[in-house]
């Protein structure tokens, strides 16, 4: 196809740009040459499809180390095991891929790329779209597609009855008129769309990037664990862990308090999968601050509670086994439920008790198992997720509990460096346990469970999700659309009182169905003309 | 009682049609093998069944006289291999139906959606890869690519039997959702669809190393015998990159619509789990494969190569990331 009136013919079907012109060699044309060249370069098709193939790859560590993100704890253990390569790894940003300046580099040249691609390409469009489609290359007949016939009617009615048939299937049409007064031919194109589509889908990736920044600078979100009977209040006190976003301010915190007054959880109780969820669910009262009204609701697995623009998710649970513990006068050092961690799938339990108050300070250290079982080779077990037999095995543990060094403690641990175990006990709930050296005795009262929800406010993501919908409909119009050009010509030569009309249509190569559309357009022609 | 007896016969009735349509499969597969192997008896010079213009232009015209279009589509009946052909189409049929039933029966006995876990997610996709096969056929002759649609389909049945098997049973919460029948089976539409994508691309690389060999002047090699029996390179690698271009947004859409899920689910809408950052590495692979196709000097061989790299990566998004990583999205109900 290297037919002048061709390549003039198909000019403009597309926006893409021209990377494929090799670019002048840059040497020796100075650094404004140099910047040029380079800006060119990085905004060719082919840099982007370079660049998406190193996001692609940059990406895979991501899922093959484990990530600081989302599993802290494995981290540090490879780390620990690798002692050469994991500090390497570790500098060079493998767990934490997706933070890393590398990964942040191929993406924002991506996005650089984008935007010098894409709005030079909305400028041509924009001029595209408002210009008159080409006019008709000298002969039809050299096109991909291309009818001639001969139809009854003057060269005036044929022009006119293309022209209206190809405008009441919405072509933009253009009728050019010959100096000498005649009409000789139409011109006409459709699937502007597609173009708009594609630049569309463009611009939200552009946009999806900014809201999802944004959203994690601007938003935040903490985790807390909830015992059933107690609330917590949207305070960054009161939370277990919260990362907030960089340009985060506390006084975002929308006010509201949470109380737990049940949670529900349901397991499998048969089969292969014997023990594992089918269902869970949290009731909560939850009130937006002093004298409002208290409200009740449910915060389900896929059913978050919003308040505000502020989510609170159930994701997870475990059991706080309730304790009274008395000193040897018989006054009241604990009377309370204790969080205890999940470690397995049937939920035996680590937790720890710390009794500052007493003198000298005892603190416990124990395994909770819901549904208690024994193995000789495994000891005590768990073999069920839900409390059918509860069971406690603890440690009771005198000395210093290091609390007041200053250094801060976990809840979950217990110091036991400078400490003495005094002996180890298991208990089924309403069993007293009097302790070793006249310390007094531990009551075992019985069961109670937490949830575990995620609180989380992130502005950006109903941009994000709007850019993601705007994106995922421009690139179904960039797709699908077809954008073509249609031109009917009447030659001078034609004979009276017949005319011979050419048709010729042109797509671009990934146009299916360009022949079957110009057959229909003929038909319809041939209708208006000669009207049968 | 009874209800759980009735539930437990319907999964067992679940297995007994799965493995059936397994050997209906392999009954289709190997009439589609003889179809093949009777084409290839019959002239190793011809491109008959392919379209002189189009394999002109792409060996040039020094072997014009080799690619003449005989009749042979103009005499359909005559085809050599066209019986085996029919009977890999009718069987592949009955093969689709007993894998629906299956796949039906398996739904009922767990009351929800058949794709709550890497079993019933690889039957439901290989129903979906035969189903988007035996649609096309519907409209046009594609018994050429039998043989590509039914291995797919039995290496996902196999897999799925020897490896995936669970017991019918209940959801785990997380997956108690309506996003997951919209986020899921789009998934699975777009496996059967990046499955065909990838078939035709196979196909159109093997079809244009034979047709380099024979402008070369070499034997066609034992491809030949295949390429005889498809349409052209061009036609090939258009129908490919329609079948990508179809998928891609769908799977933008998977996407999106796990992210939306996600976020109702765990509190966030993107954590780069390991299925999303393979989810995303997949995405863009594809997005390169587009652009390869718009960029001189990528169309054609390399923009196909990147087209499977993609698939690759979906695959290994399925098996590699269910199995090997541990994940939010261990679900797989694999022990
Ligand atoms: C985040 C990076 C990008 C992604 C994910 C992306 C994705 C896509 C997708 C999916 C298409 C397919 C639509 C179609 O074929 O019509 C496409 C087309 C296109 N993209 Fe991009 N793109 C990116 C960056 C760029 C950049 C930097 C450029 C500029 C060089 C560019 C230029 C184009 C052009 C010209 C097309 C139309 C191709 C055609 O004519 O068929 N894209 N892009």
């Amino acid at each position: 196809m290297s037919d002048p009136g061709i390549d003039e013919a198909s000019a403009g079907l597309t926006t893409q740009p021209e990377s494929d012109v090799t670019s002048p060699n840059p040497a020796g044309i100075g650094a404004t040459g140099w910047l040029r060249w380079a800006w060119r370069t990085l905004t060719s098709m082919r840099a982007a499809l370079i660049l998406l193939f190193l996001l692609a790859v940059a990406a895979i560590p991501g899922s093959t180390f484990p990530q600081r993100g989302t599993n802290t704890v494995e981290v540090s253990q490879y780390i620990a095991r690798n002692p050469t390569w994991g500090p390497i790894l570790d500098r060079l940003g493998m767990f934490d891929v997706f933070a890393a300046p590398w990964f942040a580099a191929i993406y924002l040249l991506l996005m650089v790329s984008l935007a010098g691609c894409v709005i030079p390409r909305a400028r041509l469009h924009w001029r595209a779209m408002r210009a008159q489609p080409p006019a008709a290359p000298s002969r039809l007949s050299r096109l991909p597609e291309h009818r001639t016939l001969e139809l009854d009617g003057s060269p005036a009615d044929v022009l006119t009855a293309a022209e209206t048939v190809l405008r009441a299937r919405r072509w933009r049409v253009r009728r050019e008129v010959a100096p000498s007064g005649e009409s000789t031919w139409v011109a006409a194109e459709t699937g502007y769309l597609r173009e708009t589509g594609n630049l569309l889908f463009h611009l939200a990736l552009l946009a999806l990037l900014v809201a999802v920044a944004a959203g994690g600078m601007f938003g935040a979100k903490g985790q807390v664990i909830v015992r059933e009977g107690s609330a917590f209040s949207n305070t960054l006190t009161q939370y277990d862990s919260f990362s907030p976003g960089r340009l985060f301010k506390a006084d975002r915190l929308v006010p509201f308090t949470v109380h737990l007054d049940q949670f529900r959880a349901t397991y499998q109780e048969d089969g292969m999968q014997r023990g594992a969820p089918r269902d869970f669910a949290a009731d909560v009262v939850y009130s937006t601050g002093p004298g409002t009204a208290e409200r009740k609701a449910t915060i389900g697995v896929n059913e978050p509670l919003a308040i505000d623009g502020t989510k609170v998710f159930l994701v997870g649970h475990g059991y706080a086994p309730t304790f009274v513990i008395k000193d040897a006068t018989g006054k009241v050092l604990l009377d309370d439920s204790v969080v205890f961690l999940p470690q397995d799938g049937n939920f035996t339990s680590d937790g720890v008790i710390k009794i500052p108050d007493a003198t000298p300070q005892i603190g416990f250290t124990g395994v909770f198992l819901p549904t208690a079982e024994r193995d000789p080779v495994r000891g005590g077990f768990s073999s069920f997720p839900a409390p059918l037999r509860p069971e406690v095995f603890l440690s009771v543990w005198r000395g210093d509990l290091g609390l007041d060094k200053g250094t801060p403690q976990s809840v979950y641990r217990l110091d036991t460096s400078s400490m003495e175990r005094l002996g180890l006990k298991d208990l089924k709930p309403g069993q007293i346990w009097t302790l070793p050296d006249g310390l007094g005795t531990l009551t075992f009262t019985g069961v109670s469970e937490y949830a575990t929800f995620n609180v989380a406010s992130d502005p950006g993501s109903g941009w994000a999700l709007a850019a993601a919908v705007l994106a995922i409909v421009g690139l179904s119009l960039s797709l699908f659309v077809r954008r073509r050009r249609l031109w009917v010509r009447v030659p001078d030569t034609s004979p009276d009182p017949k005319v011979e009309v050419e048709f010729g249509a042109l797509g671009r190569s990934e146009a299916p169905g360009l022949d079957e559309e110009l057959d229909s357009v003929v038909a319809a022609v041939r209708r208006a003309v000669e009207g049968v | 009682m009874i209800k759980v007896a009735s539930e437990t016969t319907l999964a067992y009735i679940s297995n007994n049609l799965v493995y059936a349509s397994m050997l209906a499969y392999t009954v289709a597969m190997v009439a589609f093998a003889v179809s093949f192997a009777q084409g290839r008896g019959r002239s190793d010079s011809s491109m008959s069944v392919r379209d002189t213009e189009q394999a002109q232009s792409v060996v040039g015209s020094a072997s014009v006289d080799v690619l003449e279009r005989t009749d042979v589509e103009s005499e359909p009946g005559s085809e050599p291999g066209r019986r085996a052909g029919n009977i890999g189409m009718s069987v592949m049929w009955l093969a689709t139906l007993l894998l629906l039933g299956g796949v039906v029966a398996r739904g009922l006995s767990s009351g929800r959606v058949p794709w709550g876990n890497m079993y019933e997610f690889s039957i439901t996709s290989a129903l979906g890869i035969s189903l988007a096969f035996l649609v096309v056929s519907l409209k046009r002759d594609v018994r050429w690519l039998g043989m590509l649609v039914v291995i797919p389909v039995l290496l996902t049945l196999g897999t799925a039997v020897a490896v995936l098997y669970t017991d019918s049973a209940p959801l785990v919460p997380a997956l108690k959702s309506w996003w997951l029948l919209i986020h899921v089976s789009a998934a699975i539409i777009c496996a059967g669809a990046f499955t065909l994508g990838a078939a035709v691309t196979v196909l159109y690389l093997m079809v244009t190393r034979v047709d380099r060999r024979v402008a070369a002047g070499e034997g066609a090699g034992w491809f030949g015998a295949i390429a005889q029996r498809v349409p052209s390179a061009d036609r090939l690698d258009q129908m490919a990159y329609r079948t990508n271009a179809f998928v891609f947004p769908l799977w933008t859409f998977a996407v999106v619509a796990g992210a939306i899920w996600a976020e109702s689910a765990w509190g966030r809408y993107w954590g780069w789990d390991p299925k999303e950052t393979w989810a995303f590495i997949t995405w863009v692979v594809y997005a390169a494969y587009l652009h390869a196709r718009a960029t001189a000097g990528w169309k054609g061989h390399r923009a196909a190569a990147i087209g499977l790299v993609g698939y690759g990566c979906f695959l290994f998004n399925y098996f590699g990331v269910n199995l090997l990583f541990s994940g939010l999205h261990s679900y797989s109900g694999v022990k």
